[in-house]
């Protein structure tokens, strides 16, 4: 790796950055379509449970795992910034904590994924 | 193919940051820390507890907004998480929108979706009606209709 910097600072943090926008994208639209789902309650509970029978349907309980997996990236990812702005100790650690980061996602889509899934395709 | 170099600091931007700006700095990270509770603890009692995305209908909706609690918790998510979000989207806008007509266009957009969705959500939540009439009784949370003499 050159030692010189560039424009890029590259690495870690610099696709960290692309993850927080991206899920930060992607969090803020299903937010939208979530309250409109849920206003489905002053309309009549059988259009409200016709609307959520859907997201108990095998593509959305996918798409509601991945809304799951980008509500933890952002989340630990923006514990990871705040960290970073207010403590040296963080900022000069800021690649390990992007890693801690990724390791606290794998851990808890782990627990999280099987349970889920299995209220999805039956079973559990 | 190699970035190009940086050899001594960019000169600073002209952009001062104002105190709207810094009181917007402040609040995306307080309410981004709440926020992780909040939203954690509101996916973990839906997604994870009981029967999971499987429990969820009308009479769950019904049996936890028969909390105060409840409402309180998913009317402050919908507030810190709409201003939270809203404040992300502008600095996007800001960033990558290229004319100032189009960024004008945009906020406005942005600033519309957040009130209304924000409105929407609180008249929601306060106005629900657990057991409207002429309702399905399949439909609706039987115990908790006939506790309220409703059913």
């Amino acid at each position: 790796m050159p030692s010189s910097p560039t424009l890029y600072r590259g690495h870690e943090g610099m696709w960290m950055w692309i993850v927080h926008r991206a899920t930060g994208v992607a969090v803020f639209f299903f937010l939208l379509v979530h309250v409109l789902d849920t206003a489905l309650v002053r309309i009549s509970p059988a259009a409200y449970n016709q609307v959520i029978g859907s997201y108990k349907t095998p593509l959305f309980g996918l798409v509601e795992a991945g809304l799951v997996a980008a509500i933890v990236l952002h989340a630990f990812n923006g514990l990871r910034i705040i960290a970073v702005d207010q403590w040296t100790w963080a900022l000069r650690h800021q690649k390990l904590l992007v890693w801690i980061v990724w390791g606290i996602f794998v851990v808890l889509m782990a627990g999280f994924l099987p349970r889920h899934l299995g209220h999805v395709f039956g079973g559990a | 193919m190699s970035a190009p170099e940086l050899t001594r600091p960019l000169p600073r931007t002209r952009k001062r940051v104002t105190p709207a700006l810094r009181w917007w700095w402040i609040f995306q990270r307080v309410s981004g820390v709440v926020l992780v509770a909040l939203i954690f603890t509101h996916l973990f009692y839906n997604l994870v507890l009981g029967d999971g995305v499987s429990q969820i209908d009308f009479g769950f909706v019904a049996g936890k907004w028969a909390a105060p609690l409840w409402q309180w918790w998913d009317f402050t998510m919908l507030i810190l998480a709409m201003l939270h979000g809203m404040n992300g989207m502008g600095y996007l806008i800001n960033d990558y929108a290229r004319s100032k007509r189009s960024r004008g266009v945009l906020h406005l957009l942005l600033g519309a979706a957040t009130a209304v969705i924000i409105v929407l959500g609180t008249l929601v939540i306060f106005t629900f009606d657990p057991c409207p009439t002429g309702a399905n009784p399949q439909d609706l949370n039987v115990p908790l209709c006939q506790e309220l003499g409703k059913l």
